[in-house]
């Protein structure tokens, strides 16, 4: 629990200044993409010179970026994420709104591509070099050099359209009325395709990865001596080989967390699933700074904070991690 | 999923023919057939959807159903025009006041009577100074008089054509509700997202990224309407996602070519699903190539028209529209039967002359071929408008043209090309909206503030065509303002201060039980009281 607490505090420190970084750093360049939110908004609607003059005044947008920026850094500095004008709500609303919605599909993919990559890379690392390896190992890259949206859609026009056994799109029956344990099932049932498009492409990953990891262990010289101890080959698999290639897969875990925010844009538009990553795209499209620093700030510290649990769970695996952390 | 989905509609349309049969005994078989739920695809979510202040398609797409202009467009009633909140419209002899009668026994939402002061207030509160079309078409108009609940009056400072008003009735006068705006900030006003009007469907929740939900509005004021029980409009931001959804049943309607040209053959093809074409005859989009006069090479007419001569109208609707598009003669679209003038210069395709023309202009072919090099900007807001950028780019090369193309996205194009006039040709989709002084004439009036989008920002100055443009906004005869407008189009086409290469009109792609759909020309965006769905 100190540990814990010692790490947790240590991370919160050190995340300012890239917290920081990031919020700057977003800020400038969308600063630096031509035409602003008034540009955007205005390509939609039309307008004459004076209503146009109006809404940039309205909108804040009239002063000059280092002044638009100070302030924005001031109303940060109160928690206060600001007014997106896309929307014309609060950022922090128009964010959290979304983001149950990106965690759930976010969350079970790695799940699923880490609990099934997992299982097969130990699998295919069983027996490195076996034929059930060189299935395994061919048929992940396979699956790994297909494009996400392509996946998706193929999936779609089968499930979907063809035998009509899932829904399209969507995150759940639209008005259906439905509460409790009914539209938890509902959302599932809507999530399961959008989650094997992303979980799949990502399965390849950690079964390469448990797969490389275990064949290195094989020939270390423990688990020689395991194997000399007459432990049962199961195991020597499980207990020896598996727990030790297991750890770069955490780290890979917390890494691929990061990533998959940003990856699921594309699945996210091909199902409709209204999430962060959606918005970002619709943030950008619209100038909307307020908005995407917004969206920008909670992923960090979603990504800040999955990472930290990795750390965590690390320590949980290999107790020398925990030794040199206490050193240090 | 498909399964539960059907069996429910069939519950609700039974429930509703149960309570239906109870009120009415004598309500027929057919009626009872009406009602359900229609499912639409939608690709946008505005950021307001007060039509009253956004007089756009994008809003109208679904705040039509709920806020009600004075008159809509139609196919068949006198002057194009169905009555609405206002049942007749007279002009004084002097252009100075307009009379409407307005319908009686019409409630908004919340219950409250709609009246003449309802009206007063859109048009001097709302329209006048905030509306993105109305600060123009309204900019004269000094006062609305009420003398009774049932009449308003409206009066301008300078002679106004009651043509114009009429032709601008079904887009710019969405009446909104005083005692919901009275006092507030009107563009803050939260109704602003959740609509308060007199139409056919009441505004019931939005969801953001996922749908809008509209409920019959049992008091309308229309007979046996409206028809349907609910409409949702589900957000379908990829292309690809609405003739799925089509196809898979999980939505019914798809408007505004939310299924991409390219699909439409197939589609067709699929058992219950029909591809419509009508129904957005007053909605017509054009094809525009926009020309930056500051530029010497073409500021000269001669390369104008060179450039004309160079573009196959043909192939473009062909190759690029799939043939849903029409070649464009001119600045007013061929459909509009008040204004289109057919006997003006045209420009066939001819790249030989196109090549003589700019060799008497003096840009003649350097050793490599090349006259001059251009900076071509596509508007990224359609698939169409950037085909057709590779398409000039490849047509200017055999006239030895050397175009660069430029990609940007929506904000950096609007910037580079109406604020900062980075281009040297542009290519926009203008919408020609039932009357040239709306939202046409300014593609090439001269004195446009910098900013203002799909106007003349090419810097073009023609005192002959400002003199007719000023002359037909106060022009009363009906007669001699079309005959001023056919003046400016046979001008415009001589002069060619822009390039019209295409018009189109969109495609709506529905089920074959969505009956009514496109019965008339502003089908899309009016209030869908009659459309139901057959079950």
């Amino acid at each position: 629990m100190t540990r814990a607490w010692r790490l947790l505090k240590r991370r919160l420190v050190g995340s300012i200044p890239v917290l920081l970084i990031v919020v700057v750093g977003s800020f400038l360049l969308l600063e630096a993409a031509p035409g602003d939110a008034v540009d955007a908004y205005v390509v939609s609607v039309g307008g004459d010179a004076g209503m146009i003059e109006a809404l940039r005044q309205n909108w804040g947008l009239d002063a000059s970026p280092m002044t638009r920026l100070a302030a924005y850094l001031w109303a940060l500095l109160h928690l206060d994420l600001g007014h997106s004008v896309a929307f014309s709500r609060p950022v922090l609303d128009v964010v959290l709104e979304r983001l149950p919605n990106t965690l759930l599909l976010m969350g079970a993919a790695t799940a699923l591509s880490f609990a099934l990559g997992t299982a097969l890379g130990i699998l295919a690392g069983a027996r490195p070099g076996s034929a059930r390896d060189r299935l395994l190992s061919i048929g992940s890259l396979a699956l790994y050099a297909v494009p996400g949206f392509w996946l998706a859609l193929v999936l779609t026009i089968v499930f979907s359209v063809e035998l009509r056994w899932l829904p399209l799109s969507g995150m759940e029956t639209i008005a259906s009325g439905k509460t409790g344990i009914a539209r938890a099932l509902d959302i599932a049932w809507h999530m399961v395709l959008p989650v094997t498009s992303l979980g799949l492409i990502y399965l390849a990953l950690y079964l390469r990865m448990m797969r490389a990891g275990m064949a290195e262990v094989w020939r270390m010289d423990f688990t020689l001596a395991a194997r000399a101890r007459g432990i049962p080959r199961r195991r020597i698999v499980l207990g020896h080989v598996a727990r030790n290639a297991l750890l770069p897969l955490v780290t890979m875990l917390g890494l691929q967390s990061a990533q998959m925010l940003g990856g699921s844009v594309v699945i996210e538009s091909v199902f409709s699933v209204p999430g962060l990553g959606r918005l970002a795209q619709e943030a950008v499209g619209s100038r909307d700074t307020p908005l995407l620093i917004g969206i920008i700030l909670v992923s960090a510290v979603l990504v800040i904070v999955i990472n930290l649990l990795v750390d965590i769970a690390y320590a949980a695996l290999d107790p020398r991690v925990d030794a040199s952390e206490a050193n240090a | 999923m498909a399964g539960i989905e059907i069996s429910r509609r069939k519950v609700l349309a039974g429930s509703a023919f149960l309570l239906a049969s109870t009120a009415l005994p004598s309500i027929g078989w057919t009626q009872a057939k009406k009602g359900g739920r229609l499912v639409v695809a939608a690709d946008s979510e505005p950021r307001n959807l007060n039509p009253a202040i956004v007089a756009s398609n994008g809003v109208f797409f679904v705040a039509s159903k709920v806020v009600e202009p004075l008159a809509e467009a139609s196919f068949d009633g006198e002057d194009g025009l169905a009555p609405r909140l206002a049942t007749s419209w007279e002009g004084s002899a002097d252009g100075l006041s307009v009379t409407f009668k307005l319908r009686e026994g019409v409630t908004w939402h919340d219950g409250k009577p709609f009246s003449s002061a309802d009206v007063a207030f859109s048009a001097l509160n709302v329209w006048k100074p905030l509306q993105n079309l109305g600060r123009v078409v309204f900019k004269n108009l000094e006062a609305v008089e009420t003398p009774d609940a049932n009449t308003a009056v409206f009066k301008f400072s300078k002679p106004t054509p009651l043509q114009l008003i009429k032709n601008a009735l079904p887009a710019l006068t969405s009446v909104v509700p005083k005692h919901v705006y009275e006092g507030s900030d009107i563009a803050a006003n939260p109704a602003n997202n959740a609509p308060v009007g007199t139409g056919p469907f009441k505004f019931a929740e939005h969801k953001a990224g996922e749908y809008y939900r509209l409920e019959r509005y049992d008091k309308y004021w229309g007979d046996n309407a409206p028809a349907l029980d609910e409409i949702i409009y589900r957000v379908l931001p990829d292309r690809a996602a609405a003739a799925g959804a089509l196809e898979a049943e999980e939505i019914q309607l798809a408007a505004f070519s939310a299924v991409p040209l390219a699909d439409l053959k197939r589609i067709s093809k699929v058992a219950g699903i029909k591809v419509i074409s009508e129904g957005y005859e007053a909605l017509t989009y054009q094809l525009v190539v926009e020309i930056n006069h500051r530029r010497k090479e073409l500021a000269d007419a001669k390369v104008r028209q060179a450039i004309a001569h160079a573009i196959d109208k043909d192939f473009v609707v062909k190759t690029i529209f799939l043939g849903y598009a029409k070649p464009a003669t001119g600045i007013v679209p061929q459909n509009d039967k008040q204004f289109y003038a057919p006997d003006v210069p045209t420009y066939g395709f001819d790249v030989a002359k196109a090549n003589a023309l700019l060799d008497e202009a003096g840009y003649a072919k350097k050793d490599d071929g090349k006259r001059f090099a251009l900076k071509l900007l596509p508007a990224p807001y359609f698939n169409e408008t950037k085909q057709f950028g590779d398409y000039l780019r490849q047509a200017l090369a055999a006239v030895g043209i050397d175009a660069e193309l430029v990609n940007n996205d929506s904000a950096a194009h609007q910037k580079a090309v109406y604020a900062d006039h980075a281009f040297d040709l542009a290519i926009a989709p203008p919408v020609f909206r039932g009357d040239p002084a709306i939202s046409t004439t300014i593609l090439v009036q001269s004195g446009i503030p910098d900013g203002v989008p799909f106007s003349n920002q090419g810097g073009y100055k023609n005192d002959e065509l400002d003199g007719l443009i000023d002359k037909a906004a106060e022009t009363l005869d009906p007669s001699a303002r079309i005959e001023l407008y056919k003046e400016f189009q046979k001008k415009v086409a001589a002069d060619l201060p822009l390039i019209n290469v295409a018009e189109w009109g969109f495609i709506t792609v529905a089920r074959d039980t969505v009956k009514n759909v496109s019965n008339n020309p502003r089908w899309a965006v009016s209030n869908w009281a009659d459309t139901y769905v057959e079950t």
